[in-house]
C-alpha cells in the first residue's frame, strides 16, 4: 500500500536519511523503531511531503506521491498523528474531531464521529471540554480520533505513547490493533519497542539514517542487537 | 518586603528619568540659539509628587490590589438570561435592535447621527480587522491601507467616471480584496513580528502613494465634492447640479432639511453594517471560520489534516480587506472629502485597539469597543489635548480588568444529533 524506494531527505546540507526503503502493505500493522534522533519523525514527514526527498519515490496507492505538496498528499487518504499530539488546545473535543473531517459533508462526519466516540468513550465524556484542558493520554485519543474523521485508508502515527502511563499505552494499543481489524493500514513510530513489536506484523529498525534491519515483529522482539539496543538486554 | 521596596525604587527612579526628560527641561530659542531651561518651582513640585504616588503604590500595590479586587467586577454572563431561554429570546432582541436602530436617528440631533454613523464605519473596520488579527491571529498593522484603497477607488471612479456609489460599493470591496490578495501571496509565509512590520511598511506605502501621485489622487490637497448615495436615484442635496436630477425633498413634496442627508446616510452605514455582521457571521460558523482558528492554534496539525495553510490565511486577509474597501468606500461618500491624512497609521491602532478592546474573535465585543472608541473622544471634546492619554489610561484599565477584552470569544457553538 505504501511503498517508499531509495529515499533521502536533507535538512539543508545535513542528511537525514539515506536511501530509506521499505513497505507496508494492506492491512499490515508496521512498525519503525529507532534511538532518538535516528530520523523516525523525518520520514514520517518526508511521506507527507515536507520535507521532501531529496531523491527516491514514495507511492501510496500505487500513485507516486513524492514531490505533492502536503495538503494534496494528505487528501489521497492517509493521515498522520503528528509527534506531540498537537490538538487545538482553545477547541472543545468536538470542534477538533470537526477539524479532522474538513473536506468531508456533514453527514459523513457524523456517521464517522459516531464510531470515533465509540472507540474513544472517554472523548465523549469530555466532549464539550477544551482539548488544552485534558489529560495527555485523553488529548492523544483525540489525535487519533481526530486522524480518523477523515476515514484514511492509512494512518501513520509517530510515538502515540509519549509521556503516557503503562495502562494507558496499553489502551492506546488495543486501539491501534483494532483499527487495523477494521481494515485501516498502520505504520508505527515507536521508542516502546517493546510494545510495539508485539502487535506489529513487521518491523524496520532505523539508525542513523538507515534501515538497517527488517524482520517480522516476532523475530525482531528476539532478536539479540534489537534487544540489546532497545529491550534493555 | 525589600524586594517590594527596590521595586518601587525602580519604579520611581525611571519615573523621575521620563518626567525629567519631558517635563522638567525645555529646549528654548532665545535669538538664534538653543538655550536649555528647567522647569519651574511649581512644575518641580508637581513632578515630586508624581514620583511620590509612582513610589508609594509600588510598595502598597499588594493593598492596592486588594481593594480594587474587592470591587465587583460587571459579570456579563449572570446578566444575560439563561442559555435556553436566550436562544428564543435572540430572534425577538435582534429584530428590536434592528428597529431601533432605524428609528432612534429621527429622534436625535444631527450631530448624534453623525457619530454614529462614524461609529458604525468602525464597528466595520473592526469586524474585518477581527477576521484577520482575531481568528486568524495575523497581526496586521496596515490595516488602513485596505480602507485607504476603498475610499479612493470610489472617489476616483466618481470624480474621473461619474461612477454612483451604488456601483462603486462592490468595485471598492473588490479591489481592496485584490490587494489583500496581491499582498498577502509573498508576505504570509512570515509569522508574527514580521508579519506585522511588513504589514506596517505597506499602509505606509499606500499612504505616500496617495500623497505623492498628484496627478491622479490630488496629493495632499485629496479629492473634494465627491458624490453623496442617491436613493434610487434621488439626490439629496438642496439643489440640483444638473438638470435632469430629481431631488429627495422635491420628489416627496417635502422642504429640504440638511438632516435627510445625514439620516439616510446614517441608514446606509446600518444597512451595510448589519450586511458586514451578518457575512462575517456565517463564515465563523462555517468550517473556513474554525480553520482560521485552528490555524491559529496549531499550523502543523492543520497541515497534518490536509489543510493548505496558504488558502486559509489569504481567504482571511483577502476578507479582512474587502471589509475595510466596503468601509472606505462608504467613508469617502460620506465625507465628500478624502486625503491622505485620513488614513494614518494612527487609524490602524485605532481599529487595532478595538479589537483587543473588545476580545480577539468576539464579534459583540468588537462591535461594543466600536462604540466605545468613537463616542468616547467625542464626550471628551474639551480635554482633546488629552485624547492620547485617555487612550492608554483606558489600555491600562482593560488590561487589569477584563485581560480577554470586553466581552471575550465565545465560539459559535454546534449541537450535533449524536
Ligand atoms: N527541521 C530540522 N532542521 C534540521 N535538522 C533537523 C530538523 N528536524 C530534524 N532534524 C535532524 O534530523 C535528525 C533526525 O531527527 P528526527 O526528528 O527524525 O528523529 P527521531 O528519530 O524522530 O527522534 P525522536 O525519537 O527523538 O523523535 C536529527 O539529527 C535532527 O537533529
Ligand atoms: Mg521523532
Amino acid at each position: 500500500m505504501l511503498r517508499i524506494e531509495n529515499v533521502n531527505t536533507h535538512y539543508g546540507q545535513i542528511q537525514a536519511l539515506h536511501d530509506i526503503s521499505l513497505e507496508v502493505k494492506q492491512g499490515e500493522i508496521v512498525t519503525l523503531i529507532g534511538a532518538n534522533g535516528a530520523g523516525k519523525t523525518t520520514l514520517m514527514m518526508t511521506i507527507c511531503g515536507d520535507p521532501q526527498a531529496t531523491s527516491g519515490t514514495i507511492e501510496f496507492d500505487g500513485e507516486v506521491i513524492s514531490g505533492l505538496d502536503t495538503p494534496s498528499v494528505m487528501r489521497k487518504g492517509l493521515a498522520i498523528v503528528p509527534e506531540g499530539r498537537r490538538v487545538f488546545s482553545g477547541m472543545t473535543v468536538e470542534e477538533n474531531l470537526f477539524m479532522g473531517s474538513y473536506f468531508r459533508s456533514k453527514a459523513e462526519a457524523q456517521e464517522t464521529v459516531k464510531h470515533v466516540l465509540e472507540l474513544f468513550p472517554r472523548l465523549e465524556e469530555r466532549f464539550d471540554q477544551r482539548a488544552g484542558t485534558m489529560s495527555g493520554g485523553e488529548q492523544q485519543m483525540l489525535a487519533i480520533g481526530r486522524a480518523m474523521m477523515s476515514k484514511p485508508r492509512m494512518i501513520l502515527l509517530d510515538e502515540p505513547s509519549l509521556g503516557l502511563a503503562p495502562i494507558i499505552i496499553q489502551q492506546i494499543f488495543d486501539i491501534i490493533e483494532k483499527l487495523r481489524d477494521e481494515g485501516v493500514t498502520i505504520f508505527l513510530v515507536e521508542q516502546n519497542a517493546n510494545q510495539a513489536l508485539r502487535i506489529a506484523d513487521r518491523g524496520y529498525v532505523l539508525e542513523n539514517g538507515r534501515v538497517v534491519l527488517e524482520d517480522t515483529g516476532d523475530a525482531l522482539l528476539v532478536n539479540d542487537d534489537v534487544r540489546k539496543a532497545y529491550l534493555g538486554g | 518586603m525589600t524586594n517590594k521596596f527596590y521595586n518601587a525604587l525602580f519604579a520611581s527612579g525611571i519615573a523621575f528619568i521620563l518626567t525629567c526628560l519631558m517635563v522638567g527641561i525645555k529646549l528654548d530659542t532665545e535669538g538664534t540659539q538653543l538655550a536649555i531651561k528647567g522647569a519651574s518651582a511649581e512644575q518641580w513640585t508637581w513632578i515630586g509628587l508624581g514620583i511620590a504616588l509612582v513610589f508609594l503604590s509600588q510598595l502598597f500595590s499588594d493593598k492596592i490590589d486588594a481593594i480594587f479586587s474587592k470591587v465587583p467586577k460587571p459579570k456579563l454572563s449572570n446578566m444575560l438570561p439563561k442559555e435556553q431561554k436566550m436562544a428564543t429570546l435572540k430572534p425577538w432582541l435582534l429584530a428590536l435592535l434592528i428597529v431601533g436602530m432605524l428609528v432612534w436617528p429621527f429622534m436625535v440631533s444631527r450631530g448624534s447621527v453623525d457619530l454614529a454613523t462614524l461609529a458604525l464605519i468602525y464597528i466595520m473596520l473592526g469586524l474585518g480587522l477581527n477576521i484577520v488579527v482575531g481568528l486568524a491571529g495575523l497581526l496586521d498593522l496596515g490595516f488602513v491601507a485596505f480602507y485607504a484603497v476603498g475610499a479612493y477607488t470610489y472617489a476616483l471612479l466618481s470624480q474621473y467616471f461619474g461612477m454612483s456609489f451604488w456601483a462603486c460599493l462592490p468595485i471598492s470591496a473588490g479591489l481592496a480584496a485584490l490587494f489583500g490578495f496581491i499582498l498577502g501571496f509573498p508576505v504570509l509565509r512570515l509569522r508574527g513580528d514580521y508579519l506585522a512590520i511588513v504589514t506596517l511598511g505597506f499602509g505606509e506605502i499606500i499612504r505616500i502613494l496617495l500623497n505623492n501621485w498628484t496627478a491622479v489622487t490630488g496629493g495632499p490637497n485629496g479629492i473634494s465634492g465627491i458624490d453623496k448615495p442617491t436613493l434610487f436615484g434621488l439626490e439629496f442635496s438642496r439643489r440640483a447640479k444638473e438638470e435632469d436630477t430629481v431631488l429627495f425633498h422635491e420628489f416627496f413634496g417635502i422642504d429640504y432639511s440638511s438632516s435627510y442627508k445625514v439620516i439616510f446616510l446614517y441608514l446606509i452605514a446600518v444597512i451595510l453594517t448589519i450586511f458586514v455582521v451578518y457575512v462575517i457571521n456565517r463564515l465563523m460558523r462555517m468550517p473556513v471560520g474554525r480553520a482560521w482558528e485552528a490555524l491559529r492554534e496549531d499550523e502543523i496539525a492543520c497541515r497534518s489534516l490536509g489543510l493548505n495553510r496558504t488558502v486559509i490565511k489569504l481567504s482571511a486577509f483577502t476578507l479582512g480587506a474587502t471589509t475595510a474597501g466596503f468601509a472606505g468606500a462608504f467613508f469617502a461618500a460620506r465625507q465628500g472629502f478624502i486625503s491622505p491624512e485620513s488614513f494614518i497609521f494612527i487609524e490602524s491602532a485605532i481599529i487595532l485597539a478595538i479589537v483587543v478592546l473588545g476580545g480577539m474573535g468576539s464579534q459583540v465585543g468588537v462591535i461594543l469597543a466600536a462604540i466605545i472608541m468613537t463616542i468616547l473622544p467625542e464626550l471628551a471634546r474639551e480635554f482633546s489635548e488629552y485624547r492620547m492619554l485617555l487612550f492608554g489610561f483606558l489600555m491600562v484599565i482593560m488590561m487589569r480588568w477584563r485581560p480577554q477584552g470586553l466581552v471575550p470569544m465565545k465560539r459559535p457553538h454546534l449541537e450535533l444529533n449524536r
